[in-house]
């Protein structure tokens, strides 16, 4: 163990500064979180050794999906705790600093910044709506379809086979449009109980642990006062709309919602 | 936050690693300067495991070509 050199592993800023952890929250490293205060902000942090975060050790690291894993949950469960008591603006994961100067250079230098992005998530939760295309061989999901129509007398087992294959893969092009369709209408209604909101890509199925394709993945900010409504609106267009399954996750601290400028698929 | 029957402690093990990953590889502020690591270290990473988590498909390039959400 030759940890002579350490690293700041900052987690976000809040205004007031959160008031002291609770006893065995560990952060990242399964070190406890620790505070900065410089220019009327406070930077949550936490100490850890070059010998797993240094430049090169990050770098082989977060290639390691179980290390990233657990990195990432530590990194977020400290976001969390201190989302408790009010607002935070996370950092992006692995932002590292040499020492607490950096940290403090850059609570003063971008201290503009962070009390915006403050106000912004001010009294707001971030929320995570996913939309998933129903599988098109459901009935539900394309009654107008009859996959399994009966075949006319003259039509012979390979007619009929290619009769119903091109049934069906008309059943799942619709079923796709309609997916689409449903998720641009769900993206748009939802956004109407929202002060913003953002899209990511769709996630892959297998590592999503979906068997569907997911049509829609849009993180929402939300003011607290209307999170029932939002939640509720969600139930509502789940129920209305057939062809896409929706899931709700949150409240989330504002991570989708403090990055510089307008980012691409930020409104 | 004070969200009725919210539990920071299920919520956490609730959580799946992609919605996570999402927004802590996507999210979150980027502070970019001397005393940083090399946020390009980082996002190289990033491009890596954005191929890994995110997939092509779906409403993204869809909505490309929508004046709706444009």
């Amino acid at each position: 163990m030759t940890a002579n050199r350490g690293w700041v592993w900052m987690y976000g800023v809040t205004g007031e500064p959160p008031g002291a952890f609770a006893d065995g929250v560990a952060g990242v490293g399964g070190v406890p979180p620790r505070t900065i205060t410089a220019a009327g902000l406070t930077a949550v942090v936490g100490d850890v050794g070059d010998r797993e975060y240094g430049e090169a050790a990050l770098r082989r690291n977060l290639e390691d999906l179980d290390w990233l894993a657990r990195t990432a949950r530590a990194h977020h469960a400290i976001l969390e705790a201190a989302a408790e008591r009010g607002p935070v603006v996370p950092m992006r994961l692995a932002t590292l600093f040499t020492s607490d100067a950096g940290v403090t250079g850059t609570l003063r230098d971008r201290a503009d910044d962070f009390r915006k992005a403050l106000s912004l998530i001010g009294a707001r939760s971030e929320w995570g709506v996913k939309a998933y295309a129903v599988k098109p061989s459901d009935p539900v999901a394309d009654p107008g379809h009859q996959v399994a129509g009966p075949e006319g007398p003259a039509a012979g087992p390979g007619a009929a086979y290619l009769q119903r294959r091109r049934a069906q893969l008309t059943a799942s092009k619709d079923a796709r449009s309609e997916a689409l369709a449903s998720a641009r209408t769900v993206y748009a209604e939802l956004s109407r109980f929202a002060v913003t909101s953002r899209l990511y890509p769709p996630q892959a199925s297998d590592l999503a642990g979906q068997q569907t394709p997911m049509v829609l993945n849009a993180a929402y900010l939300v003011a607290d006062e209307r999170a029932d409504e939002f939640a509720a609106a969600t139930a509502g267009l789940t129920a209305r709309h057939r062809f896409v399954e929706l899931t709700l996750t949150g409240p989330w601290p504002a991570y989708s919602f403090v990055g510089e400028g307008d980012g691409p698929g930020q409104r | 936050m004070t969200v009725p029957g919210y539990d920071p402690v299920v919520q956490g093990e609730r959580i799946a690693l992609v919605d996570l990953l999402d927004r802590v590889l996507a999210g979150g502020v980027v502070i970019v300067g001397d005393i940083t690591l090399s946020i390009a270290e980082v996002d190289l990473v990033r491009v890596s495991l954005r191929a890994l988590v995110t997939s092509i498909s779906g409403l993204m390039e869809a909505m490309d070509d929508s004046q709706e959400y444009g």
